[in-house]
């Protein structure tokens, strides 16, 4: 038995996150690189780490290697600790046979064991998908004020987009009267975000419940949180009030990134009392030589600049050769842009060369058909030939020869 | 990999005096250099990179800013159960000469070189940067039967005391060795990369000790020419010796050639450092930056130029920053100008203020000043 947790955090991080496409063909979504040196699971793993709560169990499923690999022992997250840290949870074979994680439900009933050995009082589940920094301390506080069974964080979205998110509808103390799961027409615009505390004792026995249930499909969002709420279960939703993302699509995925430009957004990686923390490259700092230009723009270290970027996400060892374009772009590690080539409106992943004089991507306002239009995204290790062109809205994963489009 | 049989000595405090400024409060092997590193960097990265699993680092005083950046020597994966990394602060009883004499700082430390497994022994200064094979100074120093092998550059002679300048012949072999000689020719001077199998060093030590020799360069080296095979291994590409402020400045300054950034940071042999889980730099609307190299964690609204901004530099809209050197979280605001400048860490340059240096001599600001 290891030393009692007050709180532990069990992470959901086995999405495919298929609408990402090529991004995440050999990749979980978690793993998918962001804001120039981070993945998408730092935000819920350097919360955690901030918000005191140092017990972390990963529950991977979906391509699991890179993920496995980049969480490696914790260090880079301080989670790397002699009682609790961070745990990576893959489906295992028991007696009875393996199982996969049927469910987001299912994945934490097959973990039971894992939790019960902190004996924790609460339990935070997290899914892995979004971009934010939260104190679940917080959230945490005033689960126990209220004497909840679950608390479920909530944050107010704008009306017109409400009918996308799964919604709560609550009573003045904030308890929650009623869910609406996608609604067509929206009667709150308080949207989950995915992040919820339960008290385990309660969880636990729904958990094994659910499980029992052979009509049930082992989901926290279907199955869990509504019988929880039809049995009378306390049941509060806490008002989030910050930046928040989900960056389950291209275009999502895209804006999330270049929100990191735009000082509006309440969403500042410079906090040193909040910092994300990352599996940091060795890479030397960046350099912008004399015939560059840079605007507006995130360049990570052992980046070279000689050509143009502008209003860009460049992450670590990019090169953009003189005379190559880069713009309202995010390109990930180790990729080339070559002397001549235009990448724009675009997501370029790992280890790609973009060849001389190739067009990548189409800005908006060139386009004749704008329902034609869209980010266009190269795959890790393509190469796109000279002169070749990527159309907007397009996925390659193939290289792309001289010449073709 | 040959590095297993080999213990790493790095000297932190070797030649601190000659820069005087930045060691002040902290030792040459904590001295920033090149945007994210402190020099010691890169002796510790060229040793585990050859597979060098134990190193010893010596320290004299003012080692506070040192153990910060080592910790436990994780970065350079030399935080290990077995062998690892070694602070070896001064003893007591040990008294320490200057300038980087070496004889002094080796008596307190021959207990642990004479307990360690290892064969061979690697010195390292830290004023000298340079990113070296240490497995092919290995081959050679076999393949050339060499008792003591010196990494050396050809070029102007540092304006350091104690330097060892080699002539030799077609072979490498060292037939004529003088500490520091007056010249403006250029020399084949000594990096302070030498090694040298442990058991010699031991003997040598003896001898030192018992003849009651000081300076390890003249009484060990010099004096052995024609005794030992001592050899010289040519460091190619990227190399320099800091010996001054002005050294300082040029050495950082020439790695905004990509060339020879490339050969310093070769990605073959990377330079580990501390991790600070900085964002990554952010170039505002109308900023303008130009030759520079920049670190994470810097937000740049101004002009920057032919300058090394290490981690978490602000430059204010209007600031220009031209031919300067700006450490860790150094703020520059508004309108302000500094050309030619070193500015510490934390320094503050409040709206409005132009400090202007010449290339020969640029003005420092020490640490955490408010201008």
């Amino acid at each position: 038995m290891a030393r009692k947790m007050e709180c532990i955090a069990m992470l959901l991080a086995g999405g495919q996150g298929s609408r990402l496409g090529i991004l995440t063909k050999n990749i979980a979504k978690p793993a998918v690189p962001y804001g120039g040196k981070y993945r998408i699971i730092d935000f819920p793993l350097s919360n955690c780490v901030n918000s005191g709560i140092s017990t972390v169990g990963v529950l991977t499923q979906y391509q699991p290697l890179e993920l496995n690999d980049y969480i490696g022992n914790g260090q880079a997250w301080d989670l790397d600790r002699a009682n609790g840290g961070v745990h990576i949870l893959s489906p295992y074979q028991q007696i009875k046979g393996t199982e996969w994680y049927k469910g987001t439900a299912n994945a934490i009933y097959q973990n039971i064991n894992f939790i019960d050995r902190y004996s924790p009082e609460y339990v935070a589940v997290l899914s892995g998908d979004h971009i934010y920094k939260m104190d679940y301390n917080k959230m945490l506080e005033y689960h126990k004020e209220n004497n909840a069974a679950c608390t479920i964080a909530m944050l107010e979205v704008p009306w017109e987009e409400a009918s996308r998110f799964g919604l709560m509808i609550t009573n003045e103390d904030n308890s929650i009267a009623e869910f609406e799961e996608k609604p067509k027409n929206p009667r709150s615009n308080k949207a989950s975000m995915g992040v919820y505390i339960f008290t385990w004792s309660k969880l636990r026995q729904y958990l094994i419940d659910d499980e029992a249930d052979p009509d049930s499909s082992n989901d926290f969002g279907h199955d869990v949180i509504p019988k929880m709420h039809a049995n009378g279960e306390r049941m509060f939703a806490y008002l989030f009030d910050g930046y928040w993302k989900d960056v389950g699509t291209i275009d999502s995925l895209w804006e999330a990134n270049l929100d990191l430009l735009n000082p509006k957004v309440d969403l500042d990686l410079s906090d040193p009392t909040w910092k994300i923390y990352s599996r940091t490259p060795v890479a030397p700092p960046h350099y912008v030589s004399a015939d560059a230009t840079v605007q507006n723009s995130m360049i990570a270290e052992g980046s070279r600049v000689f050509g143009e970027v502008d209003f860009s996400i460049l992450f670590s060892n990019v090169t953009v050769e003189e005379g190559a374009v880069v713009r309202d772009s995010i390109v990930m590690p180790g990729t080339v842009v070559k002397s001549g080539a235009t990448v724009q409106y675009a997501i370029v992943a790992e280890n790609a060369v973009i060849e001389k004089d190739a067009v990548v991507g189409q800005r908006p306002e060139d386009m004749e058909d704008l329902n034609e239009w869209g980010v266009a995204v190269v795959g890790s290790g393509v190469t796109v030939g000279e002169g070749a062109s990527v159309a907007p809205k397009a996925m390659v994963d193939a290289d792309v020869r001289k010449g073709d489009k | 990999m040959t590095g297993k049989n080999i213990v790493g000595i790095v000297f932190s405090n070797a030649y601190d005096e000659c820069l005087s400024e930045l060691t002040g409060l902290r030792t040459m092997g904590s001295v920033p250099f090149a945007c994210r590193y402190r020099l010691i960097d890169f002796a510790l990265s060229n040793m585990v990179n050859s597979g060098i699993e134990k190193v010893g680092v010596v320290t004299k005083s003012n080692y506070q800013s040192l153990m910060d950046h080592l910790g436990t020597g994780k970065p350079w994966d030399l935080s290990r159960k077995t062998e690892g990394m070694f602070l070896l602060p001064p003893f007591s009883t040990a008294s320490s000469g200057s300038n980087g004499d070496k004889i002094a700082s080796l008596k307190g430390i021959m207990g642990f070189i004479s307990r360690s497994t290892e064969e061979y022994v690697l010195f390292s200064d830290c004023n000298s940067v340079l990113n070296i094979d240490i497995e092919e100074l290995m081959d050679y120093h076999m393949e050339k039967g060499s008792d003591v092998t010196i990494v050396y550059k050809n070029g102007k002679m540092p304006a350091l005391s104690n330097v060892i300048v080699m002539e030799m012949n077609d072979s490498g072999k060292a037939t004529k060795i003088a500490v520091s000689p007056v010249t403006e020719d250029n020399v084949n001077y000594s990096l302070n990369v030498v090694l040298m199998k442990k058991s010699l060093l031991e003997r040598l030590m003896h001898e030192a000790i018992s003849l009651n020799y000081n300076d390890f360069e003249a009484d060990i080296i010099q004096r052995n020419v024609n005794k030992l095979n001592i050899y010289g291994f040519e460091a190619k590409g990227y190399a320099t010796t800091i010996d001054s402020m002005q050294t300082y400045f040029k050495a950082n300054m020439e790695l905004l050639n990509p060339e020879n950034c490339d050969h310093l940071f070769d990605k073959e042999r990377p330079v580990y450092t501390k991790v600070r889980d900085d964002m990554p730099a952010i170039y505002g609307l109308g900023s303008n930056v130009k030759n520079s190299l920049i670190a994470d964690g810097c937000i740049i609204d101004g002009e920057v130029e032919n300058s090394i901004l290490f981690r978490g530099v602000r430059v204010e809209k209007g600031a220009v920053v031209k031919n300067s050197i700006v450490m860790q979280g150094t703020y520059v605001a508004q309108d302000s100008s500094l050309s030619y400048v070193v500015a510490d860490k934390s320094v503050v340059i409040t709206p409005g203020k132009t400090l202007s240096g010449a290339e020969n001599y640029p003005i420092y600001i020490g640490k955490a000043i408010v201008i």
